[in-house]
């Protein structure tokens, strides 16, 4: 049952997803790829689209999926399920387990979960520019248009911290590549 | 005003407008609850901000739900919670009714070709700034090198393997490995 699955797939999201929005995108990707829910593509589209929505980009996505596959219903479903472990974590600390963030054994626990963590969202980031640059139809076929778009976006986003003393906020950085991609691609 | 009302209106503004997602919405959250309304005290926000780091879910979430509960106890974290995700989850309803005629339009979907690869470059630089601040030990180093190796062939040739176990057995290893630590050093061994 779609309910059902829509409410398993984003608990499984809502309780293994630490450290905020972009450590949660490959777990999202995982979750609704092997529900065969979203395309890869439509998956980035929404992350573009949640980036410049109001809200979490994480609730943004459970949002949509529900939506997508069961309406309304399968909208809601879904919201609840990514949002309530953590509701129900935050309630727990606070109520019965306070001292449970000091506890040694979590920490380790934590202590590997972290660097994983970050290795997953650097390979997640990698294979989606390699899927862009390198043309999946013909083997090591590289997308040169994709390519430049790719040197320039990272320029801007790498750059601008060094340049400017700021960096480009992430909606610039969506806003100038949508453009990007109707000049260039 | 009663405090449940103030509370749901509040965190409606904060859902609302707040763009691009966790971070951005906790330097609203302090602005409202400590500054403006002080609800919490600045220490408690940086406390629940850690606490939201090691702990899954929306930083957001977790945020919401603890100031909640500090005004009015359970139904006030509920109440809290439903405030900041309603906004997101009218707008997003309604983009989902009409995405899919929207991404028909050709200039669209090459608009959304070059947005695909700012998403690429978003959550590297997401990974980035991780990296940054993580304290790098060769234990931390090597986990997370193993783990974006495994992601990427995972990735690649398409392998069932989901990334929740890649998470839990790095968790385990890393627990395992401290006990073992402490076993050893408890007898009186050499720490590792």
């Amino acid at each position: 049952m779609i309910y059902l699955e829509l409410l398993i797939g984003f608990l499984k999201v809502g309780c293994f997803s630490f450290g905020g929005a972009y450590a949660a995108i490959p777990l999202i990707r995982d979750v609704v790829l092997s529900y065969g829910w979203l395309s890869d593509e439509t998956i980035s589209y929404m992350i573009a689209v949640g980036e410049s929505t109001p809200g979490s980009i994480m609730v943004n996505m459970a949002t949509y999926v529900g939506s997508s596959q069961a309406g309304f219903l399968g909208a809601v479903v879904a919201t609840t399920a990514v949002v309530l472990p953590a509701f129900i974590i935050i309630l727990l600390l606070m109520v019965v387990l306070k001292t449970a963030m000091n506890n040694k054994y979590f920490q380790a626990v934590l202590s590997g979960l972290k660097p994983c963590i970050i290795g997953i969202i650097l390979a997640t980031g990698i294979y989606m520019i390699i899927t862009r640059v390198i043309n999946p139809d013909l083997r090591f076929n590289i997308d040169v248009k994709a390519l430049i778009v790719t040197a320039i976006l990272a320029l801007l986003m790498f750059g601008s911290e060094k340049i400017i003393k700021k960096q480009i906020s992430p909606i610039s950085l969506i806003v100038i590549s949508a453009v990007l991609g109707v000049v260039l691609l | 005003m009663p405090i449940i009302l103030d509370l749901f209106l509040n965190f409606v503004k904060i859902g609302f407008f707040t763009f691009g997602g966790g971070y951005a919405m906790i330097s609203l959250i302090e602005d409202v609850c400590v500054s403006k309304k002080k609800w919490i005290t600045h220490e408690e926000m940086m406390n629940v901000t850690v606490i939201a780091e090691s702990t899954p879910g929306p930083i957001a979430i977790n945020c919401a739900t603890f100031v909640g509960y500090k005004q009015a106890g359970i139904i006030g974290a509920i109440i809290a919670t439903f405030g900041i995700v309603v906004p997101s989850f009218i707008v997003i309803f309604l983009v989902s009714i009409f995405l899919e005629n929207f991404l028909e339009i050709a200039i669209v979907a090459k608009a959304f070709a070059g947005i695909r690869i700012a998403v690429g470059i978003l959550i590297l630089n997401a990974a980035y700034k991780m990296i940054k601040k993580m304290k790098k030990q060769p234990l931390a180093v090597g986990i997370l090198i193993c783990a974006c190796v495994a992601m990427l062939l995972i990735n690649i040739f398409s392998f069932n393997v989901s990334s929740i176990m890649l998470m839990l057995s790095a968790g385990v290893f890393s627990l395992v490995l401290f006990t073992i630590k402490n076993t050893v050093n408890n007898k009186g061994g050499k720490p590792l």
